[in-house]
């Protein structure tokens, strides 16, 4: 049975790499096919991990009359997600705006103060700290802070539309360029790295794996 | 000739790249691994992590991306297993849980930890950032059994862990954005200890974190796995991995050099 599943790995790994002489039958056969099963996979693990647990099994216990007054409480939000069940009836649509509503406004609420604590406040603090400690860094350290504080104003700088980037605005910009440029490049590298892998991985598996039922 | 360069058939690359990958695999040559200091002090703080601690182990990475986090994972849970470091599986991909339940489980057997004792699988849970900040108050109100459907109350190393108060560290093996979930919503709100081992495409992103402390280790890609084998003496697939990455890469950058030569020597001919 592993052999099996190995060789149907295989044969759809191949399929999957004959796209890079051009396209054919046997990519877009493999393509629809992973499509397919993903998105099947996905169905049932939402119902499993996600419907049952939270929606159907409170309700099952509620209807078995096992229910102590507290489960009845999780009925508001089930009823409440049912709403979105309305948009299948003209009539009804607007009654998904409260679900909605309901969803953007914990989203917001519990977004807003954390990522200003994670991206905002941590980053400038970060960005700032090494200068309070200059007597106990070394030369490197503190080239590396003042780099990055130069890369932060400047990059900023390139972002900021409501004055004309020309003198002294135009020439911080251009080093916010740069900088911007010495990142997309290091994104790049490391994005070229990252596929490498993938593709490193699956001929390790065609050799090992695959090659090793034949051999 | 410059012209053939310049109008090269990329495929031509791709055989290139093919050859580059497939006859180190076959002859395998082993290049030296230098540690960098993200790897070395994820190491270092799991290391001195007293035995009978938790870390918590986030999956988020699917099966068409667990070429880089799938050696960084085992990597460590052998560490914690030799460590007696108890570790919680959890992940927030849909995809990624069988997974992750092989893997613990092939690494397990291999080093004697026991499932419910040293280890747990706790599964997925829809809803990403609703299921971190739910774990932070109690464990049990997002995930009241483990992957088997085990209630959570019948499994002896789960209970004196109710919250991320009882974690030491967690470990987020990531193939996509949610390291910037569990930093907003773990670390910002809970004060949870989080490292990261992430893919190649989004090392990148995870440097600002590290920065200011808000990771306190990091794996970058292959190279993280390699680097956290060699650290625990442990030679695996991210070894093996980074010794053929290191051919592709010179390639490429012969390619990229060749490739601008020929560009600017046919521009410069154009000119005059």
């Amino acid at each position: 049975m592993e052999t099996l599943g190995i060789w149907i790995a295989a044969f759809l790994t191949l399929c999957i790499y004959s796209f890079l002489y051009r396209d054919n039958p046997f990519y877009r056969f493999a393509e629809h096919l992973f499509v397919g099963v993903a998105v099947g996979y996905g169905i049932v693990v939402q119902i499993h991990q996600g419907f049952i647990p939270f929606a159907w099994r409170p309700v099952e216990t509620i209807i078995s009359g096992e229910a102590s007054p507290m489960d009845f409480i999780k009925l508001i939000p089930i009823a409440i997600g049912m709403l979105f069940f309305a948009r299948l009836s003209p009539r009804h649509t607007w009654l998904i705006r409260y679900p909605l509503a309901i969803l953007i406004g914990i989203g917001a609420g519990a977004a807003i103060p954390n990522v200003l604590q994670a991206d905002i406040f941590a980053q400038v603090r970060g960005t700032l700290t090494p200068f309070s400690q200059l007597g106990t860094l070394g030369a490197g350290e503190i080239i590396g802070a003042a780099l990055m504080v130069i890369g932060v104003i400047c990059t900023l700088t390139y972002f900021f539309f409501s004055v004309e980037h020309r003198g002294a605005v135009g020439g911080l910009s251009k080093i916010g360029i740069a900088f911007l440029m010495i990142g997309f490049g290091s994104a790049f590298g490391n994005t070229v790295m990252g596929r490498v892998a993938l593709l490193i991985q699956r001929v390790d598996f065609l050799i090992e794996d695959w090659l090793g039922t034949i051999f | 000739m410059l012209e053939k360069i310049m109008n090269m058939d990329r495929r031509i690359v791709f055989i290139l790249a093919g050859l580059a990958v497939v006859i180190p695999t076959l002859l395998p040559v082993s290049l030296p691994i230098t540690v960098s200091e993200p790897t070395q002090k994820l190491y270092d703080y799991i290391d001195a992590l007293e035995p009978g601690s938790t870390l918590m182990m986030a999956f988020d990475y699917g099966p068409s991306s667990l070429a880089e986090p799938e050696p960084m994972a085992e990597a460590v849970l052998k560490h914690c297993f030799d460590k007696k470091v108890k570790v919680v599986g959890v992940t927030l991909l849909i995809d990624a849980v069988t997974l992750a339940d092989q893997l613990m489980q092939k690494v397990a057997e291999e080093k004697g930890a026991v499932y419910g004792e040293d280890y747990v699988l706790l599964g997925y849970r829809p809803g990403g950032f609703q299921v971190i900040l739910g774990m932070g108050s109690e464990i049990a109100s997002i995930f009241d059994n483990d992957y088997a459907g085990k209630p959570l109350s019948e499994i002896p190393m789960m209970e004196n862990i109710t919250n991320y108060e009882q974690i030491s560290l967690l470990l987020d093996l990531a193939s996509g954005s949610t390291v910037e979930l569990w930093i907003t919503y773990a670390n910002a709100k809970y004060d949870l200890t989080i490292a990261a081992g992430v893919t190649g495409v989004i090392v990148s992103q995870m440097y600002p974190y590290l920065q200011t402390g808000q990771l306190v280790g990091l794996l970058p890609g292959f190279l993280g796995a390699a680097q956290y084998e060699k650290l625990i003496n442990s030679s695996g697939k991210g070894t093996a991995g980074i010794n053929t990455e290191s051919f592709v890469h010179l390639l490429i950058v012969g390619l990229v050099i060749i490739g601008n030569i020929a560009y600017f020597m046919t521009r410069q001919r154009g000119e005059s």
